[in-house]
Parts: structure tokens; C-alpha cells; sequence
């Protein structure tokens, strides 16, 4: 082997091999946090759903916002990562996987919410067909169910996904472990030994994926967004909203992305792999995503403010003019005007200017569902049945949970993984193999660890 | 069910009638102030004009009944759904309490237990046996008192006769002393709902919504 990749494999087995007290107290205190909301609930399920600032009219808000948020911001992963690979863009290769690993544990916090928020979450598995001796199957006709679809169908693929190109770096790091170690990578790399064969069929598997997922994660957002445009709810009931969804799923899912990469470089000592050239790019994407998300707020609230409809136009000025206008200006500062004027520069393109905005954006994405959902429902028709919201306790200890709940996932998801694809760096060109161009078969052949 | 505006006093008779004959419980006066009051059937409550010439106007609102429920198509259950004689009803054991319905209803006469119900006493030694008690996590609603409905049918049936116009009458309607809320069968062409329907005066709640509500608000014509 030469010397690169000797030096590649160190580096990024290094997380695996070595822990210190850091990480210890960063997983400690990651599970406080996520214990305050698993406490929430438990006093949410044993009181009611009262314990929340819910109310009538307002029957959604931090519940549904966080669902739609973090479904939103699974679409970084696999999405991205897919077309990256459609598209065979070889900066890809540090970056897929912590997409992939994105999608999926983002998609495992988003899905909860739709149960944690049930009136009644211990029979929520009534919103899944199964045989039953009463013969009631769920409606069909309802969004919900569609939800419950389409989400368990992007979970298998996208777990499947991350799953497919990490079973060589499985193998790799069985081979270089012992004992329970061992066993365990035994069992997760699948008896890969690395054959022509086997390589064939990884990548007609990755390929295959790489195609379906596409569709399945633009349908997934499309019919999120369905939960609010399928109701005759004034500022809901919109045409635009499928892809204005996905729009700003795969926006919030990059700049969760950029986050992501930028903490991983740093705390895990991976600058030689994560160059500034990767955040450059991303940076490009994220303001093309910022622009494209711009036109669809500009779309969606010129046609309703020429339009002029009397309960259009009442939740309209809700959110430009009243009481919900701060947030939603915030929202328009965080979505937009930080990350153009960021990004629109190359002297500011910078791994912290791109850190910076894309903050901004995971900001204003969550503010943006929020403002979606709230005053629309706070304003329906009968002026007599107005209302208003206002959060407590429990539901911001779950909010917060949330994102405790993701890095901690994360942590320790890049404590058993490495992080970074092995063998897709090795058989890449970035970085360069300096003085070594090498043929693809001949980095396979560098790779094969058993005959 | 036809209301009539002209004749409604805003005493809230049928508020009270309502609470009492379907066991709605009393949110109290914190619950209350944060949105939680459950009135099956509210009055609302709307002024036209300045202060001295104010104009004071009444709208009684409950589920509408709709024939095209948003809420019916919306529930991932079939909690909510409508009925072979065309109630749009709501079975409180099949309910897991998404509130989808109720983001759904334009009305906004969908109500959510937020927490066990309770009642102020001495409402706890007065409830009504023939309808059941909702527990936390689920959704209710105004049920056109169907169990008067399902009672005045049995009745009939067993005289082997036809349910007679007026026979049958829901909680508010019984108890409005200005007959405010007429009950009857729209489609009997000789009822007294029917006839009033025809007068003229009908309308229908936010009718371009296109939910296709089944209650008539008589327009209101006296100037006082």
C-alpha cells in the first residue's frame, strides 16, 4: 500500500481508535439535554397535550414546525449526496457520507413528531394498515397516511443508502480490529472480501439507489407540504407549495450540511480532507438555494396579495404587518439577505462565512415552517374564532431536545463509522495521488484486503 | 336546522342547554383565557358601527354538518366521518387526536381535549347517561344531539310510523326561547325548516369555502 494511503486510513480510523475525556463529557451532556425532552414528553403523555401552548384555533405549532423542519432537513443527505454521484462530481467524496448520515438520523427525529404530538401517541400505530379483527383500515384519503408512506419508504432507502457504500469501510475496519470488535464489523460489513464481483455489485446497487432515491426524496417534502395545501385553510391552500417545500428542504438541508462538515473538520482534525474548495462549493449551492427560495416567497406572496382575498389577504398582514411580522422579517434577514451577502463574495465564500449563513438559514428555515403554520391557523375565517400562541416549557425543552438529539447521534455515529467514505477517498483523485495516477481497477486492486 | 338571525337574542340559552344534555366540560377560568373553552355551540358576537351608533349582531356557530367535510377527508382514522343519513360524526374511541380536523374546519367548531375533561360541581352530579364522556387526546363536536336523534327514531320505529316534522328537537333548539333554531328534515318539502329555507332569507355560513354546510342562517332584516 503506499504511503498516501496508509496515512488516509490513519486519519480517518483516528476517531474510531482514539477517544478522550471530551468526548465523554460531550456525549454526557448531549444526553442531559435529550433526557429534558424524553422528561417532556413522559409529562406530556401524563397530563395532556394541555402542558403545550396549544390552544383553539391554534392546533399545530412547534410540533408540526419541527416535523417539517427536520424532514426538511434530511433532504441534505441524500439528495445531495445522490446527485453528486449522479453527476459524478469528484469533490463529492469526503462530503457523501456525512450527508447520508444527515438524512437518516434527521429523518429519525423528524418522524417522531408525528406521533410525540398525538392527542393519544399510544395508539398511533392506527395510522398503518394492518390486518385487524375490527377490519378498519386508515383513510387514505388523508394526507397523514400519505405522510406515513412516504416517510417510511424514504427511511428504508435512505438507510439503505448510507448503508451500501460504508460495507467496505466495514470491512476494512474488521479486518484491522479484534475481538467484540471484530465480530461486530463481521456482521456489518456483510462478508465483504472485496472482489471484482463484489465491487460490480456495490456499484450497480449504489447506482440504483443513487436514481431512486431522487424522486422518493422529492415526493417525500411534496407531500409534507400536501398536510397544509390539501386544507381549505387561508394561507395554506396554495399550488406552490410542493416544490416550495422541497426548495427550502434541500436549502435548510445544506446549510445543515455546511454545519455539519465544518465541526467535523475542526473537532475531528480532518482539514487535510475538508478543504475549503469543499465549503466553496456547497457555499455556491446554498446560495443558489437562498436565491431560489427568495423567488418562491416573492411568487407566493405577490399572487396573494394581488389576488386580495379577504381571509388571504387577513393572514397576509399577519405576517408582514402585525403581530407575527418581526419573526417573519427575521426569517426574510436570515433566509436571504445573510446568506446572499455572504455567499454573493468569494473574499467572504470563507468556511466560517459559510458556517455563518448557513446558521442563519437553519434559522430562518425553522421560522419560516413556523410562520407557515401559526398565523394561518390563528386567522381562519370567523374573526369571532381568532387566536393566537404562544410557546411553553415542554414544547421548547422538546425543540431543543431535538437538536441535542441530533448531535449526539452524530457523535456517536462518528465514533463506530468513519465519517469519511476510506475507500471512496482511496479510489478518488481528491486529493490528488500526486505522483501515483492510478487506473480505477489498479486502486481496487491497492484496496483488496483478502484474496 | 335553519337559525334565524332576526329572532336571536344572544341570551346563550342554547349554550347552556348544549353543555348540560352533551357533557361538555368546564375548561375554568385559566384554560379559558388560553383558548381551551369548549362550547359545542358558541354565540357570536359581532359590532357594527361606532359607539353611540353601534350595532350589536348574533351568530349562533356549531358544526355545520357539512355534506363536502373538510374534517371527514383529512382524518387518517375514519374518526371522523360521515353517516349513512348524512351526520358528520365523530367517533371519539377511533380518534388519536392528529387535530388535523380541526385545522381543517373553517368553522372552527371542533374542540380538543387538552387534558382530562372536569367539571365545576355540582355539574359532576348531572351528567347525561346517554352520551359518553370524552378522555384526553381527543377531538369533539357539536353531534346534532344524536342521541335524541337515534331515541325519536327508535320510538318511531316501534309505532312502525315515520318521524314527525318537529317530533325532534336538539338541545338548543329546545331550549331557545325566541324558537331562534329550528330542527327538521330538509328534504321533506312540507317541513318547517324547508318552508323557511325557501323564504328567501336562507343562507349559508361561508358557503364559498365549498364545504357544502348543511345549517340556514336566516339573514337578519330588523333594523333594531
Amino acid at each position: 500500500m503506499s504511503e498516501y494511503a496508509d496515512t488516509l486510513v490513519a486519519d480517518l480510523l483516528r476517531p474510531l481508535v482514539k477517544t478522550s475525556w471530551r468526548f465523554w463529557t460531550l456525549v454526557v451532556l448531549l444526553l442531559g439535554v435529550v433526557s429534558l425532552g424524553v422528561g417532556s414528553f413522559a409529562y406530556q403523555v401524563n397530563t395532556g397535550i394541555g402542558v403545550w401552548g396549544l390552544n383553539s384555533p391554534v392546533f399545530w405549532a412547534f410540533d408540526i414546525t419541527n416535523f417539517v423542519f427536520w424532514i426538511g432537513i434530511s433532504h441534505a443527505g441524500t439528495l445531495i449526496s445522490a446527485i453528486l454521484r449522479l453527476v459524478n462530481a469528484e469533490w463529492r467524496r469526503p462530503v457523501t457520507r456525512c450527508a447520508e448520515v444527515i438524512t437518516v438520523f434527521a429523518l429519525m427525529i423528524g418522524a417522531m413528531f408525528p406521533i410525540v404530538h398525538l392527542g393519544r401517541p399510544w395508539l398511533f400505530f392506527w395510522l398503518m394498515p394492518y390486518p385487524t379483527e375490527r377490519q378498519i383500515w386508515p383513510n387514505f384519503r388523508s394526507p397523514l397516511v400519505w405522510d406515513f408512506f412516504a416517510i417510511t419508504t424514504y427511511l428504508t432507502g435512505s438507510s439503505l443508502f448510507l448503508y451500501l457504500p460504508t460495507i467496505p469501510d466495514f470491512a476494512l475496519v474488521r479486518d484491522k480490529a479484534t475481538g467484540f470488535r471484530r465480530r461486530l464489523y463481521s456482521i456489518l460489513a456483510l462478508g465483504w472480501s472485496g472482489t471484482t464481483k463484489q465491487w460490480h455489485r456495490l456499484e450497480s446497487a449504489m447506482q440504483i439507489m443513487a436514481i431512486a432515491i431522487v424522486p422518493v426524496a422529492v415526493s417525500v417534502h411534496t407531500i409534507v407540504s400536501f398536510d397544509f395545501s390539501m386544507a381549505p385553510v387561508p394561507g395554506w391552500h396554495s399550488t406552490i407549495f410542493g416544490p416550495y417545500f422541497v426548495a427550502g428542504a434541500i436549502f435548510s438541508g445544506i446549510a445543515a450540511l455546511i454545519i455539519a462538515m465544518a465541526s467535523i473538520r475542526k473537532f475531528l482534525h480532518l482539514e487535510k480532507y475538508l478543504h475549503p474548495v469543499h465549503f466553496e462549493n456547497l457555499g455556491k449551492l446554498l446560495l443558489l438555494m437562498s436565491l431560489l427560495w427568495g423567488y418562491f416567497v416573492f411568487a407566493e406572496r405577490l399572487t396573494t396579495w394581488y389576488g386580495n382575498a379577504g381571509s388571504e389577504m387577513t393572514v397576509f398582514w399577519q405576517t408582514q404587518r402585525l403581530s407575527f411580522a418581526p419573526l417573519y422579517w427575521t426569517m426574510v434577514v436570515a433566509n436571504f439577505i445573510v446568506p446572499v451577502t455572504i455567499l454573493s463574495f468569494k473574499r467572504t465564500r470563507t468556511i466560517a462565512g459559510c458556517v455563518v449563513a448557513s446558521f442563519g438559514v437553519v434559522l430562518g428555515m425553522w421560522l419560516e415552517r413556523f410562520l407557515i403554520i401559526v398565523p394561518a391557523l390563528g386567522h381562519k375565517y370567523l374573526a369571532y374564532s381568532w387566536g393566537s400562541y404562544r410557546p411553553r416549557t415542554p414544547e421548547i425543552l422538546l425543540l431543543v431536545a431535538t437538536f441535542g438529539a441530533m448531535v449526539l447521534l452524530y457523535v456517536l455515529f462518528s465514533k463506530v463509522v468513519p465519517i469519511i467514505s476510506i475507500w471512496e477517498m482511496k479510489i478518488g483523485e481528491h486529493p490528488k495521488l500526486a505522483h501515483e495516477q492510478r487506473t480505477r481497477d489498479e486502486a481496487q486492486a491497492m484496496w483488496r484486503t483478502q484474496p | 336546522m335553519v337559525v334565524d338571525l332576526d329572532t336571536c337574542t344572544g341570551c346563550e340559552a342554547c349554550v347552556v342547554a348544549c353543555h348540560a344534555e352533551n357533557n361538555i366540560p368546564t375548561a375554568g377560568p385559566d384554560e379559558a383565557a388560553r383558548g381551551r373553552a369548549m362550547h359545542w355551540l358558541r354565540v357570536e358576537r359581532y359590532w357594527e358601527g361606532e359607539f353611540p351608533d353601534a350595532r350589536l349582531k348574533f351568530r349562533p356557530v356549531l358544526c355545520q354538518q357539512c355534506d363536502a367535510a373538510p374534517c371527514e377527508s383529512v382524518c387518517p382514522t375514519y374518526a371522523s366521518h360521515h353517516t349513512d343519513e348524512g351526520l358528520n360524526a365523530q367517533v371519539y374511541n377511533r380518534c388519536i387526536g392528529t387535530r388535523y380536523c380541526a385545522n381543517a374546519c373553517p368553522y372552527n367548531v371542533r374542540f380538543f381535549n387538552f387534558f382530562n375533561p372536569q367539571w365545576d360541581k355540582p355539574l359532576h352530579l348531572q351528567f347525561n347517561p346517554d352520551v359518553s364522556i370524552r378522555e384526553v387526546g381527543v377531538m369533539e363536536k357539536c353531534t346534532f344531539c344524536v342521541q335524541r336523534i337515534k331515541a325519536v327514531e327508535q320510538t318511531a320505529d316501534a309505532e312502525q310510523r315515520e318521524m314527525k316534522d318537529g317530533e325532534l328537537k336538539p338541545a338548543c333548539a329546545q331550549s331557545c326561547p325566541a324558537t331562534a333554531i329550528v330542527f327538521g328534515d330538509l328534504n321533506d318539502p312540507e317541513s318547517r325548516v324547508a318552508r323557511l329555507f325557501e323564504s328567501g332569507r336562507g343562507e349559508k355560513l361561508l358557503e364559498d369555502v365549498g364545504a357544502q354546510p348543511k345549517i340556514v342562517y336566516l339573514k337578519r332584516q330588523a333594523e333594531v
